[in-house]
């Protein structure tokens, strides 16, 4: 699979707040919730991010609260991956739980700039920097979250597993 | 071969005899807990899977404390789905108003966690029960789901810290101090993806209240778990209670960590987080002068008896500055009980406090006590991101329930000491 888009890059610890702030929280329509993504780290990124954008950050993205709108929001939006040095442990489990790709490259976190096009082949594990002409390695994915990926998510992953009809 | 608290509880539950660090297993839960906000999610993937029933009605809890008393209509349809699916599912734990509390002060007092449990819960902050001597750990809404369905959840085997309390705990300095402390010194996400164990002489001497403070804040260092090997303070706190068998695991001598951190507590002095990130800490002395609009007493971390009646003590005779709100949340209906019998609400009110029903609303900024922008609160709560109380341009600084009500008296943050200097 191969993932293009335009960066947008954000510093270290990102928080869930930032992602979707709680003041939305009462609702988990992903529609709902896009339209206020990342609102509190960048109010206008909501209104300008296209479909395909990707989300670049350096580390602990995603820390704070377990809230799986912070990845829905994101999804929501049309925000095809998230690329940072490192994630929040939570963030991480959710963002595979609901089939947002998210990679972890320290190389790609400190390089890429704003507005930079980007091209990510998920198989090779390569983020190619297309406005720098330069290549970053990402680190590869634990077999057992590939597992997940490959069953299309937890719940699927689970209904295998546990033969629940 | 030697193991730690984190790993023998995992191995416990996943029915292995030994687990080491990095290790996925797949492991048996004994509760699953989601609220109002993360619930509704794991409702709707739990229906979507096709999964009719969940795997044991007394083993899922869910606790309507976010935006309760409902705040809006759109909240009101959240918990609704909540109450709907309690009762379709006959569950034991479900909490509606009057019977609610905030979460992780709720179930401990409930006896619904005990030592030994193995618990997740769709909430960042279900790493308190690790001051049980329970292995809880926050996850989302989808985790929850599957917890639902199969009694089951995947855990990477946590590397594990260890935290050395030494020392005496200086004249206003709480458990609170302590772990605000700890975040200042290893960072916001200095235990990313470990468990951490508190430790020491100090922690053997804290109640259960302010051990649950500590444990409650092991996710803002970014850590899995915050643990605390059960001993007579828990087994006199859960033995009244308990719902179930509890076990107690303590770590073999010769475990191993990642780490080993000491600290000379009698070298802390009472600790403010200042915004925007609870690692910013500084001693509540040097901080200068700080106006504050608002001061906030109360949530999962700092709502509990203890909390309240450090809080009475300091607004005994006294009235909160004229410039300031102060709200008081206590995190459960027994504490609001016992603030009554205890003739605490008396005191708060005539200081010119708010007392609240029990809800997580203030500390998210949810509903009720929302900063306006270019206002500062101090907060006995966990977080101080940008927007976390209110206004983006608002601002939040973390402390302890005895910084948070001398602050309330003077209007700026204050160390407690100095009102008893005067």
């Amino acid at each position: 699979m191969i993932i293009k888009g335009k960066a947008w890059k954000f510093g270290n610890d990102v928080d869930t707040d930032a992602i979707i702030p709680a003041r939305y929280l009462n609702t988990c329509d992903p529609g709902e919730l896009a339209k206020h993504v990342m609102e509190d780290a960048d109010k206008e990124f909501a209104a300008r991010v296209k479909l395909g954008d990707i989300i670049i950050a350096g580390k602990n993205f995603g820390c704070g609260s377990s809230r799986e709108h912070a990845p829905i929001a994101i999804k929501g939006a049309g925000i095809s991956c998230v690329i940072a040095k490192d994630f929040a442990r939570i963030f991480y489990r959710n963002s595979f739980n609901i089939g947002l790709p998210i990679f972890e490259s320290e190389e790609a976190s400190q390089a890429v700039e704003n507005g930079d096009e980007l091209e990510i082949d998920v198989d090779k594990g390569t983020i190619r920097n297309i406005s720098k002409t330069k290549s970053y390695k990402v680190k590869p994915i634990p077999p057992f979250m590939q597992e997940l990926v490959e069953a299309g998510g937890l719940i699927n992953y689970g209904k295998a597993k546990f033969k629940i009809k | 071969m030697k193991m730690n608290m984190a790993e023998k509880i995992l191995a416990a539950k996943a029915g292995k005899k030994f687990v080491e660090p990095g290790e996925l297993v797949m492991a048996k839960l004994d509760m699953i807990l989601a609220n109002d906000i993360t619930a509704p999610i794991a409702i709707q993937e739990f229906k979507a899977s096709g999964a009719k029933k969940v795997f044991d009605r007394k083993k899922v809890a869910l606790v309507p404390d976010h935006f309760t008393p409902n705040k809006d209509i759109k909240s009101a349809e959240q918990a609704k789905i909540l109450r709907e699916f309690a009762y379709e599912q006959k569950l034991t734990h479900y909490y509606d108003q009057g019977e609610v509390g905030i979460e992780h002060a709720l179930l401990p007092e409930k006896g619904v966690v005990v030592p030994g449990d193995l618990i997740i819960g769709a909430d960042s902050h279900t790493c308190t029960y690790g001051a049980l001597g329970a292995f809880a750990t926050g996850v989302g809404s989808t985790d929850a789901a599957f917890g639902m369905m199969t009694g089951m959840a995947w855990f990477k085997v946590p590397k594990s810290v260890k935290f050395v309390y030494k020392g005496k705990l200086n004249k206003w300095v709480s458990s609170k101090d302590l772990i605000l402390h700890t975040i200042g010194d290893i960072g916001v996400d200095g235990a990313l993806y470990m468990a951490m164990e508190f430790t020491g002489p100090v922690i053997d001497r804290l109640s259960m209240d302010a051990r649950m403070t500590m444990s409650n804040m092991a996710i803002e260092a970014g850590g899995k778990a915050g643990l605390i090997a059960a001993d007579e303070t828990t087994i006199a706190y859960v033995k009244t209670r308990a719902e179930h068998k509890w076990k107690v695991f303590k770590s073999d001598p010769g475990a191993k960590y990642e780490k080993v951190i000491e600290y000379d507590c009698s070298k802390i002095e009472p600790v403010v987080s200042v915004p925007h990130l609870p690692e910013n800490t500084k001693p509540a002395s040097k901080l200068g002068k700080v106006r504050i609009d608002q001061s906030v007493i109360g949530s999962c971390t700092n709502g509990r008896m203890e909390d309240m009646r450090i809080t009475a003590k300091i607004f005994k005779g006294k009235k909160i500055n004229s410039r300031v709100r102060c709200l008081i949340f206590p995190g459960t209906r027994d504490i609001y009980l016992q603030c009554v019998k205890e003739g605490l609400v008396e005191i708060f009110v005539k200081a010119g406090a708010v007392f609240s029903p029990p809800t997580c609303g203030p500390c998210l900024g949810g509903h009720m006590g929302i900063l306006a922008k270019g206002e500062t609160a101090i907060a006995t709560t966990n977080r101080n991101f940008i927007g976390r109380m209110g206004s983006p341009e608002s601002f939040v600084y973390l402390s302890s329930p005895a910084v948070a009500a001398a602050s309330a008296l003077t209007g700026r943050i204050t160390n407690p000491e100095e009102l008893y200097r005067r």
